[in-house]
């Protein structure tokens, strides 16, 4: 008989696991499990071009012509429940079960809710297809849109929204957005965006509850002040989906722990993308990446993992991109606090610049804004030089 | 025809963004000019920006390659190819003819 791996998640990690099995020459069965009914598709549009209706479903398609070469067997619109450590037995909510040889977990993770907004209309997240299709339909009879959280996807939504009329209001709690991600010098520059853009951004405000019955009519902050809202963007984070691994004997943490190659404390079970955190030799801790480049080039090390077979641990330069207001926004590499940050080229008042970021003279992490060509430059230097350290 | 730039303005290893009805970037390989359509096929990205790889161009968003003589994906995530169009060299003059294949691509 032959062997069998089963992928649970098919978006961009579960798909690129699956590749990666062929690419490696893995010949036996391949079962992806996803949760969504709808074929595997790219994320990163749903806040941009698709809820700007300027993208369709078939334009954010993962699947490629050859993908039918690749003979997998899918199991959509099914969520996995459990996993059997001993047996490699995925259990699904149908009640069934995939037994398998090998398990690739790459069940992503979910947009965290506001407490308190569950059942009152108006209110959206934006994670899934079917959440930007029931944002876009809400979007396209408002007039005042309020998002909480002036991170990526916050900043990515109040951005389409200006550009489909609507009058939009971002609530931020820290004082400076992207702070986090950017430092606050320069999260301080790209917040300048919103306001370039006729978008008002409250910061250092918390929200203290949303208001209607039924529909939601407007956003409480602690001071008091309602903005009044036709609908409402929570954009405040993700949650690893792990809970179903709970009584899996797989070890969680924020995610599902593994070694740099991707192996959890179960033999034959593999972890990748938004749900795993893997080991980083260079930070000393488990860390979780949510990007999408990531979730694109681990499957590979993880496949290996999985097969045996030989592949040097990788030594990834993290790399993410928005787009807002027509400003394209790119980071490479690892931030720290203390990292001194000086701008290279450009000038923050024109949105166009690259700033590097710098830790003891040496340059760890680069920024650019409307700068693809020389950002691309500073990207590759980057990687070399992790490879020479390494 | 339309004319892109003296040759000495696009030196090797250089890209140039010409605007046209569909933008075309053209590129020197060591000596060899070629031009595909400048948007990446993957996500809106002008491969003009792109890295410079022999005769591949990797997007600066995702890191699609394309063949440059051919057109052809050579690297994910990007699945169409861009379409190749004829370089001329005329007196020191670079042209594209946007529209004609390049001689020997798909």
């Amino acid at each position: 008989m032959s062997r069998t791996v089963a992928v649970v998640g098919a978006s961009l990690a579960g798909l690129s696991a699956a590749r990666a099995l062929r690419e490696q020459c893995y010949d036996g069965r391949i079962v992806v499990i996803g949760d969504e009914a709808h074929a595997p598709y790219d994320r990163p549009p749903l806040s941009k071009e698709f809820l700007a209706r300027r993208a369709s479903l078939d334009d954010i398609a993962l699947g490629a012509p050859d993908d039918a070469d690749l003979g997998l067997e899918w199991r959509l619109g099914t969520t996995a429940v459990g996993l059997d450590r001993l047996s490699h037995s995925v259990l699904l909510a149908d009640g069934s079960e995939v037994r398998a040889d090998g398990v690739v977990l790459a069940t992503g993770a979910r947009a965290r809710r506001l407490s308190g907004s569950e059942g009152l209309g108006g209110v959206h997240v934006l994670r899934s297809l079917d959440d930007a299709v029931a944002l876009r339909e809400d979007l396209a009879a408002a007039g005042r849109l309020v998002v909480i959280g002036a991170g990526f996807i916050g900043a990515e939504v109040a951005s389409t929204a200006r550009t489909l009329g609507l009058e939009v209001t971002v609530i931020e709690s820290q004082p400076v957005p992207l702070a986090g991600p950017l430092g606050a010098d320069m999260g301080a520059v790209c917040a300048q965006l919103h306001a370039d853009h006729g978008t008002r951004l409250l910061v250092g405000t918390g929200v203290a509850g949303l208001v209607g019955t039924g529909r939601v009519e407007a956003v409480e902050l602690t001071d008091g002040t309602r903005l009044p809202a036709d609908v409402v963007v929570v954009g405040i984070g993700a949650i690893p989906n792990i809970e179903w691994l709970a009584d899996s004997g797989v070890a969680l943490g924020n995610g599902v722990l593994t070694d740099a190659r991707c192996a959890t404390n179960v033999p034959g079970v593999v972890a990748v993308g938004d749900c795993a955190a893997a080991w980083s030799a260079t930070r000393e801790r488990h860390v979780r990446i949510e990007h999408w480049t990531h979730a694109l080039e681990q499957p590979a090390t993880a496949v290996a993992t999985l097969l045996g077979t030989d592949r040097p641990t990788p030594t990834p330069v993290p790399y993410f991109w928005s787009d807002q207001y027509g400003a394209r926004i790119q980071f490479a590499g690892s931030r720290r606090e203390d990292d001194v940050v000086r701008v290279l080229e450009g000038s923050c008042a024109d949105r166009s610049f690259l700033a590097v970021y710098e830790r003891h003279g040496h340059p760890v992490a680069v920024l650019g804004m409307n700068q693809p060509r020389l950002f691309t430059r500073w990207r590759r230097q980057l990687r070399a030089a992790v490879l020479t350290h390494s | 025809m339309i004319p892109v730039c003296p040759t000495t303005a696009l030196p090797p290893g250089e890209a140039i963004r010409v605007e046209a009805t569909e933008p075309i970037a053209v590129f020197n390989v060591d000596g060899d000019f070629y031009a595909i359509d400048d948007t990446c096929t993957h996500q809106d990205a002008s491969l003009a920006d792109g890295w410079l790889d022999g005769c591949a161009v990797e997007c600066p968003l995702h890191a699609s390659c394309f063949d440059l003589r051919t057109g052809k994906v050579s690297g994910p995530p990007a699945k169409t190819p861009v379409r190749t169009h004829k370089v001329v060299v005329q007196g020191g003059t670079v042209y594209v003819q946007p529209g004609t294949a390049a001689d020997g691509a798909a």
